[in-house]
């Protein structure tokens, strides 16, 4: 299940180099990946040949086990969420009717669309009252783009593909935009193939980074390991030299706690969670004057230990 | 002015005569702009050529070219609004060609990412985008056609120019003014309609 790339070439007839050159690829299902790299690179060619927007020259792409060539073009792309970057709302129609596009070409029932309007733009925060009978150019650029993301969701589907879709958002909104849609992420398990150039976007949001040059996957890796272990000096000069604090930020308790009970653990302090980082757990550390916290599941029982000590230690790693 | 006033049952037959040649040439002119105008739009190779043509008709001057008609289609009304369908072609066909090629190519990419199909992408996303765009070439169009219009009274057409040639062969300046007039009038009218049209269907500005 999931994304499955075999061997996949793209070859452009006006170029020597090939765009995508042989990748193959495993992407688990409900994994948020980004596809990182300098213009030019291949990174959205790759995302593009997954909606078929682009046709492979050779190899295979099967989303879910199935191979994308196998099925009717417009009825594989009604399957897959699409979001591009600003502007890729439909002028000429309300926020409804662009929510609407696939549910309708899907001929889903008018009843079924209207319920489903209203709960995607609760779900990004846009009161349906307010905003249904709207026009795009009466929404901010963040707002034209929650609705975006509202629209790809539209239909349900397992997999998004999304082509720096916060690209042209000041740096503001655009934080908010991606925990927004980190949380969708973890909420709804969907598949995201996510485009960017931006480094700090992808180390946020992604659960792998798919680091690209020339055509090719030069790494392959979580954000954690794309900066404490660059492949190559490409990715660390892309990466940049990040500081410590920064890397705890992306480890979670869940990378290294153990499953002891430790007597240290100061039984007045509240637990932490498998979820935390542990930039938030260090601080805690600091601030509350423990070395260690109980580790407590969401019923908030005890399910293990996190210490001063093993942090470090994944530190140095 | 008197003339005008005094005789409204002898000017406005006139009046509804050029009406009906404005809007009929009209009509035929859209019914061969806009789908020779969507094809070029979309096969470029065959803009160039098909736009000169169309440039080197529109530099002719109107007389020259009814005068040029007359021996292959005689006098008359047919002979008028070919002239007159020949003069909107350019204008029509460069805006529908303007209208198309003005969609941000990413509208495209989205309904066919959206899983559009071809037929799909051009009556829900390209047709209505062009609409205000074409609306515009219409609206210039129209005003070209009224006023081109009463030079074709003088082989026969009718309508408001018919009397102002009545005024100047009788030396009658009430009716020379009233033609004038009312010619003015029904550009004004036209282009106003237009705007409004436009308006309505144009949402980027809503």
């Amino acid at each position: 299940m999931g994304i499955v790339f075999k061997n996949v070439v793209k070859q452009y007839s006006n170029t020597a180099a090939p765009a995508v050159d042989n990748i193959s690829l495993e992407i688990n299902s409900g994994e948020f990946i980004v596809f990182l790299g300098p213009s030019g690179c291949g990174k959205t060619t790759l995302l593009k040949m997954v909606n078929r927007l682009y046709d492979t020259t050779s190899g295979t792409i099967e989303v879910d086990g199935v191979d994308i060539r196998k099925v009717q073009t417009e009825q594989l792309r009604r399957g897959i969420g699409y979001v591009i970057q600003q502007n890729g709302l439909f002028p000429h129609m309300t926020i409804e009717s662009n929510i609407a596009v696939v549910p309708r070409l899907l001929k889903w029932p008018e009843e079924k669309i209207d319920k489903r309007t209203d709960e995607l733009l609760e779900m990004v925060h846009l009161d349906p009252r307010t905003y249904r009978k709207r026009r795009p150019n009466q929404l901010s650029g963040g707002q034209q783009q929650r609705v975006g993301i509202a629209r790809a969701m539209a239909a349900d589907p397992n997999v998004l593909l999304m082509d720096e879709p916060f690209g042209a958002i000041d740096a503001i909104t655009r934080s908010s935009l991606q925990d927004e849609l980190h949380r969708l992420q973890r909420l709804l398990k969907k598949t995201i193939l996510f485009v960017t150039h931006d480094v700090d976007e992808a180390l946020r949001l992604a659960d792998r980074i798919i680091v690209m040059q020339a055509g090719k996957v030069v790494q392959f890796a979580t954000p954690y390991d794309i900066v404490t272990n660059p492949a190559n000096d490409f990715i660390r000069k892309l990466v940049g030299e990040r500081d410590v604090y920064r890397k705890m930020g992306f480890l979670k308790v869940e990378d290294i706690y153990s499953a002891d009970s430790l007597d240290e653990v100061a039984a007045t302090a509240d637990g932490v969670t498998l979820t935390d980082d542990l930039k938030l757990v260090f601080n805690r550390m600091v601030e509350e004057q423990h070395k260690a916290f109980a580790v407590v599941d969401s019923n908030n029982k005890r399910i293990g230990t996190v210490t001063m000590d093993r942090i470090l230690t994944k530190l140095a790693q | 002015m008197s003339y005008l006033f005094d005789h409204p049952d002898k000017v406005m037959p006139f009046f509804w005569e050029h009406v009906r040649l404005t809007f009929t040439s009209l009509l035929i002119a859209l019914c061969i702009a806009l789908p020779l105008g969507f094809v070029i739009a979309k096969y470029r190779k065959l803009q160039a050529p098909v736009t000169s043509v169309l440039g080197i008709i529109y530099t002719i001057p109107s007389m020259a070219l009814y005068a040029a008609l007359i021996p292959y289609t005689g006098l008359g009304k047919t002979t008028a609004m070919i002239g007159l369908v020949a003069y909107a072609q350019m204008i029509l066909v460069r805006n529908v060609v303007a209208a198309i090629q003005g969609i941000d190519p990413m509208m495209i990419e989205a309904a066919k990412g959206m899983g559009m199909s071809k037929r799909q992408i051009v009556f829900r996303i390209e047709v209505p985008l062009a609409v205000p765009v074409v609306l515009a070439g219409i609206r210039v169009a129209t005003v070209s056609i009224i006023s081109i219009g009463t030079v074709a009274a003088w082989i026969g057409a009718g309508g408001l120019g018919r009397l102002i040639y009545q005024g100047l062969n009788h030396d009658h300046t009430g009716k020379i003014v009233a033609g004038t007039v009312t010619i003015a009038l029904l550009a004004i009218g036209a282009d106003l309609l237009f705007r409004i049209v436009e308006k309505i269907f144009s949402p980027r500005t809503a």
